[in-house]
């Protein structure tokens, strides 16, 4: 693979004669498909924009993983199809509906209906020391829910963070919001880098950062 | 979501901090795809852990799993993982969204205000626009056009202005029951989709939620909205009603009139069972549809056979009596 910073089992492929991120498994959002590759689009993931701006993520393909936020499943989806076990934590019924589709499919995709906000709420299911925390709850507070969820996080682990400014404060400017947020994190996690993804995915902040 | 279903063990092990699969039994469940009885059993035992139980933190819950003989392996663990969580899931979502059928049941009511106060309000303006503007349709289309005059004095101000909230609230009507049309069918797929979102929200409104309608016999279900005609009945001064609001569904108003009986008898028969698949399932069931097209047509082809009805259909509490609309 040309690209050193992509974990196995995610490639660029070429799908609809265009070169994309591509996971293998079953596809779960309309997704143009080829050869059992599935394009990841970056313009419907925040992770997948993360790998797409070529972000550090330390995710090597195999892993156990934290996601927080997982909706219906469009990203948790490709990230059960490179990781090892895979918590899939969603508040609203409705999405969790659909991730228990696509959950269906991948055998070490955990799906469950709780609140990131309330860690002790799923600490008797998620097991300790998992390699990554990817979080996208676009609500406010997300910080918060970062900090709250480092205990699962083992010390090497990286957290890849998903900040939308506008779910924060939507008059405040995007950077005055990040800084705070960064701030709020520092004081659980070392910020190891941090990109805009407005090419995908306006006024978000994307955070690599792994526990102090 | 209340911890009645995780009973005293499961609470106790949680406050213990233990894992979510503590206290369980360990020699069922098999992540294998012979589901006994038992196998389901401990896999609800342990969804309602997954759903109910709490840690003050996490924990290497695998290999304590393997430790405490819950699994021999990993692997087994996750596959005992999976079934729980997603049965978990599945029941908390479907828990979560049958509660919307209050939504439901405040929308519809609000639907009827909005249509009973839109068309008294209407007349008025009419009424009234009649003797300030020439020829006037009636209803809310009579409404529509007074709305749509430039006022010139205060009175015609007063009356045009009063045909607006009539439109106002015709609008409104039209509104709500678009909002029926989008949740109905998570409330109730099957019921839906056999009495479309409007009737489905009636029947669940007259019961008073999906819960107590699928626990109602199909014979009440077949008279729900025709309380009155069956009081009249029940104290000896009317015929037994064949039908309530199911009238509204093509099946018994499309049916000719010395059909309607039956017709309506399997029609509430199927939606009967469609409520308690919504309720207790939530999951399509594609075999109930399939039924009540069979059945229909089998009414309906007497029509053609020019037979008459034998009336003796499903079970049923009220008998093919007179045919009252
Ligand atoms: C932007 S969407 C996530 C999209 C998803 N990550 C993807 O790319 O496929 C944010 C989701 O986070 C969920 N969410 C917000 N706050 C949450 C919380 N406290 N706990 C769990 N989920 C939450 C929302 O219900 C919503 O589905």
């Amino acid at each position: 693979m040309s690209d050193a910073a992509l974990p196995d089992g995610v490639e660029r492929r070429e799908i609809d004669g265009t070169r994309r991120l591509a996971t293998r498994g079953e596809p779960v959002y309309g997704e143009p498909t080829a050869d059992g590759w599935r394009a990841w689009n970056p313009e419907r993931s925040k992770l997948g924009g993360m790998l797409e701006l070529g972000l550090e993520t330390g995710l090597t393909g195999g892993e156990t993983v934290l996601y927080l936020g997982a909706a219906s499943g469009t990203t948790v989806s490709h990230v059960a199809d490179f990781a090892g076990p895979t918590y899939a934590v969603e508040f609203a019924p409705r999405p969790a509906r659909d991730l228990l589709d696509a959950a269906a499919s991948r055998d070490r995709l955990f799906p469950l209906l709780k609140d990131a906000r309330k860690p002790e709420t799923y600490a008797h299911v998620v097991e300790t020391d998992v390699d990554a925390i990817v979080q996208d709850v676009a609500t406010r507070g997300q910080s918060d829910v970062a900090v709250r969820n480092a205990e699962f996080l083992a010390d090497d682990g990286r957290l890849l963070l998903a900040i939308k400014a506008r779910s924060e404060d939507v008059t405040a400017d995007p950077e005055t919001v990040f800084e705070g947020a960064l701030d709020r994190l520092r004081e659980t996690y070392e910020i190891l880098e941090t990109r805009r993804l407005d090419r995908y995915h306006e006024d978000h902040l994307g955070v690599v950062a792994t526990p102090r | 979501m209340s911890d009645t279903d995780a009973g005293p063990d499961a609470n106790a092990a949680s406050d213990g901090g233990g894992g979510w699969f503590e206290a369980l039994p360990s020699d069922a469940a098999d992540g294998n795809d012979i589901e006994t009885e038992s196998d389901d059993d401990a896999t609800a035992a342990a969804a309602a852990r997954i759903r109910d139980g709490t840690a003050p933190a996490p924990d290497d819950w695998p290999a304590r799993a393997v430790e405490s003989g819950f699994v021999d392996d990993a692997d087994e663990y996750y596959d005992r993982l999976k079934a729980a969580t997603t049965r978990a899931t599945r029941d908390a979502v479907r828990e979560r969204e049958r509660a919307d059928d209050a939504q439901l049941i405040h929308a519809v009511r609000a639907m009827d205000d909005c249509e009973r106060v839109a068309n008294e309000l209407a007349e008025r303006a009419v009424e009234w626009g009649g003797s300030l503007f020439d020829e006037v349709d009636p209803g809310i289309e009579g409404a529509r056009e007074i709305a749509a005059r430039e006022p010139e004095s205060e009175v015609e101000r007063r009356a045009i202005s009063l045909a607006e909230r009539a439109v106002e609230l015709d609008g409104e009507r039209a509104a709500l029951a678009e909002t029926i049309g989008r949740i109905a069918p998570a409330v109730a797929p099957n019921l839906t989709e056999m009495a479309e979102s409007e009737l489905a929200a009636r029947l669940i409104a007259l019961a008073g939620g999906l819960d107590p309608l699928a626990k109602k016999p199909s014979g009440t279900v077949q008279v729900l909205g025709a309380e009155d005609a069956l009081f009249a009945h029940l104290s000896g001064r009317a015929p037994s009603p064949k039908h309530g609001i199911i009238y509204t569904h093509e099946f018994v108003r499309g049916t000719r009139p010395e059909d309607r009986g039956s017709a309506a008898r399997a029609l509430a028969g199927k939606l009967t069972l469609a409520a308690r698949a919504d309720h207790y399932a939530g999951e399509r069931r594609e075999r109930l549809h399939a039924d009540l097209r069979e059945r229909m047509a089998t009414i309906r082809a007497r029509a053609d056979d020019g037979g008459t009805s034998d009336g003796a259909d499903d079970e049923a509490t009220t008998d093919g009596g007179t045919d009252d609309e």
